[in-house]
Parts: structure tokens; sequence; C-alpha cells
């Protein structure tokens, strides 16, 4: 097996919550609370969970944005963890970042080839004509017209938005992109668009993916493999089809029974969660989904369940696989 | 659509600007009040420029005989009580009252920019330092501020300038740094993270351009008041020495005891004063505008 583009290993981030004049630490917000994958070359994996569980702490917390509390980032091999700002920079050319809002990540006063030549001459790969030949030429691989490029970003749709963005992520021909939400800001018709974009791209490129969404027929159609969040922690982690076709953890199931069929015809007994997501500032102890699982036992009071094998490559953070 | 209405469709969107005259028609034709600010200003500064060469009578030179002439004749903006014209006292008082303005203005929000930024930027320490020497200097008026400084300094143009400029500085830096606080948390910053560009050319690059808005009302707002201020300075003796005219002394010297008798030595550096003010608030707010790609379509 070749090694992974990234693995990420026991990563935590905690957020301090400060009071009063003094500053004191009166808390943590445990966004992400012991959070391990890895993506092989090629690879998409979709990381899935409700708003607030976490997603997009792990997102920037991979792409050193803001720093782990604790847990290891390797890239390629190499440790990037505790890199600082100076010693990043070159393993920043290998994993670049696509964001939710197509509208605050690109500045309203560049133009949208100055976005995307940007990287380019920060990294001094290339400037002057050259930076706009390469700019040009990613312009197309991306689906815009090279005479877009003067065109500010107000004069783009959402859809081309997302694209600019995307262009500014390959710019450095980086081996892993990490699309936060990089659809749910969109039409349902230009979400297919984009998405089929990025796996165009991921084919043409060999990229790898860290694909975070909340919807799921997105995250179906996208990755290889998937993983489920919950209040910070990895619930679930199989691969596509053999979690929305067998999933283990209760969580899972839910969010699954969840997801809207197009057959009004058709009734299902749906089994919809009652009461809201714990707090992260004070997790409950045990199992966090234990304020809200169907088949809560004892011991999910207490006891932190560990991802487990449930079958072969399929682990799930459940105490009913103990059977 | 009809070939016609589309080329003058075109031409009303701008696309048919080419060379200077082209665009100064476009530029008319979309922002009409920026204009009449334009030529205002292009009005005072060709005065300033051109001083010796419209104005017959020497700002300087006294007559006993002329004391507080009324308008008309030789005089046609009337004579001070020095027998002194007050149209060539204008016309060369646009020097320094343009100089000091402007001046006064540019330097507090330069000064003011990297402060704001800096501090916004940074955050921290830094920041809680520098806000707290801010609400210092904010909680004394501008004008008392401005006398310190110009007591400390001496009286001559550069030093007014300096010392109107400072106490200018607190409420720019207000505005750029909560600016840049909000614009911290916007995703493009974070985008121009992880290229891995520096803290700095981030700062000049993507924040920068991105406080103009705020920065040209702000300078346009003040450039009146820096006026005013330059006036109370030179009346208290701290701002441009005698016997250079100044609007703003002009006004100041004459506002109490001629304003029933001679009521021209009023009103003239008066109006002035408000033209100047009202011309660079009408072309900051076309600058604001020209600047932002937004508002371009």
């Amino acid at each position: 097996m070749t090694m992974p583009v990234i693995e990420v290993e026991g990563l935590k981030k905690h957020f301090p919550i400060r009071k009063g004049l003094l500053r004191r630490l009166v808390g943590q917000v445990h966004a992400v609370d012991g959070v391990s994958f890895s993506i092989a070359e090629g690879e998409t994996l979709g990381l899935v969970g409700e708003s607030g569980c976490g997603k997009s702490t792990v997102a920037r917390t991979v792409m050193r944005l803001i720093e782990p509390t604790a847990g290891s980032i390797r890239l390629g091999g190499t440790d990037v963890t505790r890199l600082s700002k100076l010693a990043m920079r070159p393993f920043r050319r290998q994993m670049q970042m696509v964001f939710q809002d197509p509208f605050s990540s690109l500045n309203p006063r560049m133009t949208a080839g100055a976005i995307v030549r940007e990287p380019l001459l920060v990294h001094g790969v290339a400037s002057g004509r050259e930076a706009d030949e390469r700019t040009a030429e990613i312009f197309q691989q991306v689906g815009l017209r090279a005479a877009q490029m003067g065109n500010f970003p107000h004069q783009f749709s959402g859809g081309q938005r997302q694209r600019v963005s995307i262009a500014r992520a390959l710019a450095l021909n980086p081996r892993l992109i990490v699309a936060d939400e990089p659809v749910s800001a969109l039409d349902v018709s230009i979400q297919a668009q984009v998405i089929n974009l990025l796996m165009d791209l991921q084919r043409e490129h060999r990229l790898s993916y860290l694909f975070i969404a909340h919807d799921l027929a997105v995250v179906e159609h996208i990755s290889h493999r998937v993983a489920v969040m919950y209040v910070g922690r990895i619930v679930e982690y199989a691969d596509k089809r053999e979690l929305f076709l067998r999933p283990q953890h209760p969580y899972t199931q839910a969010l699954l029974a969840a997801v809207p069929v197009p057959n009004p015809r058709l009734k299902r007994a749906r089994k919809l969660l009652e009461g809201d997501v714990p707090s992260p500032v004070r997790p409950p102890p045990g199992c966090a989904f234990h304020t809200r699982c169907p088949y809560v036992m004892p011991r999910c009071k207490t006891e932190t369940p560990v991802l487990q094998e449930g079958s072969p490559g399929h682990l799930a953070a459940c105490h009913l696989l103990d059977g | 659509m009809a070939g016609g209405t589309y080329q003058a469709e075109l031409s009303r969107a701008g696309a048919g600007a080419t060379g200077v005259w082209g665009q100064a028609l476009f530029f008319v034709r979309s922002y009409p009040l920026g204009a009449i600010g334009a030529v205002i200003m292009a009005i005072f500064v060709l005065a300033a420029i051109f001083a010796d060469v419209i104005t017959a009578q020497s700002p300087l030179t006294t007559s006993a005989r002329n004391s507080l002439a009324a308008p008309g004749g030789t005089f046609w903006m009337g004579a001070d009580f020095m027998g002194r014209d007050v149209y060539a006292r204008i016309v060369y008082g646009a020097r320094i009252s343009l100089a000091v303005g402007i001046g006064s203005t540019t330097l507090g929000c330069l000064i003011g920019v990297s402060v704001g930024l800096a501090s916004g930027y940074l955050g921290g320490w830094f920041d809680l330092i520098v806000q707290r020497v801010m609400d210092i200097m904010q909680a004394l008026p501008l004008l008392v501020l401005a006398l310190v400084f110009a007591a400390a300094l001496g009286p001559s143009l550069p030093n007014t300038i300096i010392s109107i400029a400072i106490p200018l500085v607190p409420s720019v830096a207000r505005v750029i740094r909560s600016n840049t606080l909000a614009l911290r948390e916007l995703a493009f910053v974070e985008a121009a993270q992880a290229i891995g560009m520096s803290e700095w050319r981030l700062a000049i690059r993507h924040i920068l351009p991105n406080t103009v808005a705020p920065l040209i009302v702000l300078a346009t707002a003040q450039l009146g008041s820096t006026i005013l201020t330059e006036a109370s300075l030179s009346f208290l003796g701290l701002g441009v020495p005698e016997p250079f005219p100044s609007w703003g002394r002009m006004l100041s010297e004459s506002a109490a005891e001629y304003m029933r008798s001679a009521p021209w030595l009023v009103i003239f550096p008066g109006v002035a004063i408000s033209l100047a003010v009202f011309g660079t608030n009408l072309l900051g707010d076309a600058l604001r505008d020209i600047l932002d790609p937004r508002q371009r379509g």
C-alpha cells in the first residue's frame, strides 16, 4: 500500500473560554476530541455530522490555520503538527482549502485573476507572463473562461465564485484539498456541477479530498470512505457503500433515516432523534450520544466507547458492538 | 436589440470611455455631484498655485485709508481693518489653509491607519496598550490636544500640520481597527493564510484595501475641522505666524468685532471654508464609490 497523503492521529482542539477582566479560564470547548483518519492518494474522505460537531475545526486544524491542542498531522510522511509558520510554508503547497461561503472567501477588491495568481506569486512558482498563462490554464480547467480573469468576484454567480475558489486551491498543484462544505451554499443544480468538477479534477490530478458536508446525498456521491462525527469525535468510519448500507452506530442510523426520499407514496417508519446536541463545553460522560440514543444502556453513561471493527474495515464507536 | 441602442447602452456603461476626455466625460455623467466637488477643489488648488497671477493687490500691503473698505471698486471683496485686500488674502490663504487641511488630514490618516491596522491585526497586549493610549488622547478635545502640540513645537507651517494631525489619529485608528477586526475573521483572510502568505503581506494586500471606504468618508469629514482648528491655533498665536493669511484666522480675528459693521470680513472666508469642505465631501463620496469594484457593476 502506498503512503497516505495525510495521516491524522488523535487530533484534539480545545478552545479556552475566558471571562472577566483577568481573562480567567472558566472552561474549554471540546471542539475536536481525539480524531484520527488517513487519506490515500486519489481518495475522498467524506466527513459528515451536524453543525457544531467540530467538522470545520478539523479542517482548520488540519490546514494549520489554528493550532491543535494535541495529536499529530503527518503530511506525506512528515509530521507538520509543530512546524513554525515559516517552516510550514513549503508544505502549504501540498494542501489547499476550498471554503463554504463563496462570498466571503474571495477578496471583493481583487480580480478573479489576481486571486488565482496570488499563490503562484507568494510561493515564487511563476511571475509575470508565465503566471498569467498558468492562471488562464487553471481557469479553463475549472470551467471558467480566461477572459473572466479581469472580473471582480461580485460579477460572478455563486457557482462561478466557487470555481474561482477551486482554481485558487489548484494553483499550487496540491496533493490534498480540504473542502469545507464547498457546496452547501449553492443551489442544488449548481451543487451537482461543482461536485462533478471536483470529481473530474480528482481523476486528472490524482487529488485527495477531505470533503466536509452535512448533506449525506452529496457525501455518498463523491466519497470513497465516510467518517461520521458527533460532538468532536468520529463515531463511525467505513467504506462509503458499507456505511450507507449497513450503518452500525445508532447515530448514523438516525442520520440516514432522516434523509428525505423523493417518493411521496413511500411511507417509512422514521426514527427521528429527540433532544439537542449536547454542549461541547461539558460533553456528557461516557458516550456523548447516550442522551439521545434509543438503545441506551447503563454502561453508555460511564464508559466512553472506542472505535472498533464491527466488520472488516468498518469501524464504529458503540457498546452495542460488544454484543 | 437594435444596434444603435446597444451602442448607446455600452457607452453609458462606460465601455466607450477611452482617453482622458472620454473618462472625464464618463465621470461627470455617472457622478455629477462628485464632478462638482472636483471642480470646486480644482479651482481652489489652481488659485493657490497661481495666486500671484490672479490677484492685483498684495495680501500683506496695509493702508490706513482703506481700513474696513466695503466690497466694490478695487477691493471687490472689501478690505480688513488694516486695509488689506480680502480677495487677495483669500486667494493666498488658500495656500496655507489647503496645505494645513490636506496635509494634516493625510498625515493623521497615515498614522491612524498604521496604528489601527497593527492594533487590530496583532491584537493581544499591543492592542490593549495602544487602545488605552487612544482613549487618553480622545478624552481631550481636538483643539486642546492640538494646542499642547503646537505650543511644544512652536509656530510654523509644518509644526501646525503635525499638531493638528496627531489629534486625528485616535478616531482614524479606531475605525480602521474595528474594520480590521471584522475583516480578519473573513474566509478570504483564512484563504490567504492557507496559501502561506506572510502576515505583513496579508495585512497590506487583503485587509488594508478593504478599509478604504470608511477611511475616505472619515478623511473628508475631518478636512473641514482641521481648517477650523488651524484657525483657532492661529488666533491664539500658535498656528501659522502672522502676517501670512489663512482663512481660519481671517474668520476668527474678525468674527467678534466686525460681524455687524463689516460682515464681508466674516462672510468671504466663511464661504471659502464651507466651499472647500463641501467640495471635498462631494469628491470623497464619489471617490469611495469609484474605488469600490462592486459599485462599478
